[in-house]
């Protein structure tokens, strides 16, 4: 176990290089625009440019500059300065780090509590109104794009812009350590428009999942045993039918603290999307970089924990 | 309620499903009995009724889908008048039950003792401590070596023999009146089959429960079963004590099991005669007697006749559902006991509208 833990470690690191050598081409071949132009002031002038080029070390070869990248990152876990601020990218991150975390714990337990709910329930009641009504909803959240949906709850709901002023809209983030009820009635929109999707997909697998499961030979047995309906569907059925959402949700846990964008953005949240999006804008290459670095990092981890909970969740699988 | 009346009576028991394609009729109206500390075997081919007949005692085919009638007398009480939660209090505690795939039929991310230690605790209120000390005293009773250290084993960690041993003592875990044991032996290897059908007979003995045993195998009812019920297409179609089933079985489908088995015994040149066909839908089921386009000696009009299982005329314990005459079909097993092909028995036999 251990040793499948290190080398699922040290292929991370390997795919760490690659998705960063992989953004270096992307963004200086194809770059959203060129970083030193864009800083040359109104009135462009070639020295001034050249000279630019040569203090953010673009006149340097793609090689260089990506073997001086990395050797700051593995020798001194730098991740360089932002091109239009000159802050270290490393501290934006960190800065930027708890709203995006909130965002995405929170409503990942959102989605988590209601979609296996209604998919417990609706598997218990297959073919029913009930089901039908939470499957045909399900349908719609999945449909539903993250920045449609966070329009239509403004629109619907924020304190300011709102036909009901209920939630406080865009904007009114502000960290838990500094107010804590803010925080809290701040995140309520972007949670419910973070968790509906995900919540709609994990509805229908734990419904079909669970259903599939209350199908196996041991729910028979459980029942032959004279359990309580209930210890039979929670102990035995859920039980099982819930390994593969645990597995997803790691996965989607991991995906979404690297790019919440959509809905960072909408919400104008302070997190790890919104800053990649700004950066992106600004050609703020250094940004763009530690961000989908950081984004990979948590998939890739997500991956492995994932792997791991697997063993514990399931006594059959042993790694080797 | 006196000794002599039965531990379980079924009487005209039926199990309706619907499904999109129709009415499934599973079970259509058997009736047999199951005295204390006797053993039933109840044999017939895929899809026959035998299985879904034995869970309904328990309840488990209970479902917005199914329809059941008749009545299931457990000690004078009727299992299919009674209510889930009363139910569920018999199954498991007075009534145990056994099925074929024990790697399926064990939840495969709990430990065998967790799953034993439920059973003990579904239907006793001790202490966790207490219900695993008996877990491992069951898995010691039927034979699970170092029961201490194999407890917490998960099933796969398990052999197939091992698995359905541990079936049977969670089975056991509250001292059953009746197991019902669901094709026990066919996902064993035949080695093991052997000592599960010792393992069941022993703890039958020790333990003085009755047991209903479904399978399709007769060399299985032959080892087992005082009292033989062959189904076909949810009916019973012949019943008698399994010495007198094997000796002079009546129904043209019990012939047809029993020739259709090889044995050590019968000469080396005598043919297995297979059954022809294949089992009828329960949805569409054939008219007159289920069997007859099945049957090698229908004649004309059993495909308008339904038979009804009566007993036999000098053998009252003994019941067939068949059409033919008895000196009839007493020629024809005649016949095929010579090692007559059933065509060849047919005509041996004379017609059967010629026969007095």
């Amino acid at each position: 176990m251990t040793r499948y833990i290190i080398r699922r470690l040290l292929w991370g690191v390997l795919l760490l290089i690659l998705v960063s050598a992989l953004t270096f081409v992307l963004f200086r071949v194809l770059p959203t625009a060129d970083a030193a132009t864009l800083r040359a002031g109104r009135v462009q002038n070639q020295k001034v440019i050249a000279a630019l080029r040569h203090d953010l070390g673009l006149d340097k070869s793609l090689l260089t500059q990506f073997w001086d990248y990395m050797k700051a990152i593995f020798l001194h876990f730098d991740l360089g300065f932002s091109y239009q601020s000159s802050a270290s990218v490393k501290s934006l991150i960190v800065n930027r780090l708890p709203a995006t975390v909130s965002l995405v714990l929170g409503g990942a337990i959102l989605w988590l509590v209601t979609g296996l709910t209604i998919g417990i329930v609706s598997a218990r009641r297959p073919g029913t109104l009930l089901d039908r009504f939470s499957m045909g909803g399900a349908l719609v959240f999945v449909s539903a794009p993250e920045y449609w949906l966070g329009l239509i709850v403004l629109y619907l709901f924020a304190a300011d812009i709102g036909v009901w002023k209920i939630f406080p809209g865009s904007g009114s983030y502000v960290s838990l350590t500094s107010d804590p009820a803010k925080w809290f009635s701040s995140l309520i929109l972007p949670w419910f428009v973070v968790a509906a999707g995900t919540a709609a997909i994990y509805a229908r697998l734990m419904r079909s999942s669970l259903i599939e499961t209350m199908d196996q030979d041991y729910i028979r047995t459980a029942r032959a045993k004279g359990l309580s309906e209930r210890r039979v569907v929670f102990r035995h059925g859920v039980r099982s039918a819930i390994n593969p959402i645990l597995t997803i949700l790691g996965l989607d846990i991991g995906i979404l603290l690297g790019s919440a964008i959509l809905v960072e953005t909408v919400f104008n949240i302070p997190g790890i999307g919104r800053l990649n999006y700004d950066a992106i804008q600004h050609a703020d290459f250094p940004i763009v970089q530690g961000t989908v670095l950081l984004a990979s990092f948590f998939v890739i981890v997500a991956n492995i924990v994932v792997d791991i909970a697997y063993a514990y969740l399931d006594p059959r699988v042993r790694y080797s | 309620m006196s000794a002599a009346d039965p531990l379980l009576r079924v009487e005209d028991l039926r199990v309706e499903f619907a499904t999109e394609d129709g009415v499934v009729h599973a079970v259509d109206g058997i009736t047999y009995q199951v005295q204390r500390g006797r053993t039933l075997g109840i044999v017939g081919e895929s899809g026959s009724g035998k299985t879904v007949a034995s869970m309904t005692t328990l309840g488990l085919t209970r479902g917005p889908r199914a329809s059941i009638s008749g009545r299931i007398l457990f000690e004078g009480r009727d299992l299919v008048a009674m209510s889930d939660g009363e139910l569920r209090a018999i199954r498991g505690n007075e009534i145990a039950m056994i099925f074929q795939d024990p790697l399926s039929a064990l939840h495969p991310l709990y430990s065998v003792g967790f799953q034993l230690v439920e059973a003990v605790r579904a239907h006793r209120d001790v202490s966790k401590r207490a219900a695993r000390e008996r877990t491992v005293e069951l898995l010691r009773l039927v034979g699970i070596p170092d029961p201490e250290g194999r407890v917490d084993d998960y099933p796969h960690e398990f052999s197939g023999g091992m698995r359905q041993r541990a079936m049977i003592a969670m089975a056991l875990a509250n001292e059953p009146k009746l197991l019902i044991a669901d094709e026990p032996t066919t996902a064993l290897d035949v080695t093991v089959q052997a000592q599960i059908l010792d393992l069941m007979e022993r703890l039958q003995r020790e333990l003085g429960m009755a047991i209903v045993i479904i399978t399709h195998d007769l060399g299985v009812v032959a080892e087992m079963a005082d009292d033989i019920a062959v189904m076909y297409a949810g009916r019973i179609v012949e019943t008698a004590s399994a010495e007198l089933l094997f000796a002079a079985p009546e129904h043209p489908y019990t012939w047809g099991l029993l020739k259709s088995i090889p044995t050590l015994t019968a000469p080396r040149d005598e043919q297995l005669v297979p059954i022809p066909g294949t089992p009828p839908s329960l949805i569409h089921r054939p008219s007159g007697c289920h069997f007859h386009p099945r049957c090698p000696y229908a004649q004309p009009d059993h495909s308008r006749i339904d038979p009804a299982l009566e007993p036999v005329a000098d053998e009252p314990t003994h019941h067939v559902a068949c059409l033919l005459e008895t000196p009839v079909r007493r020629r024809l097993w005649a016949e095929l006991q010579a090692g007559r092909m059933p065509d060849e028995a047919l005509a041996a036999a004379g017609r059967p509208g010629e026969a007095s």
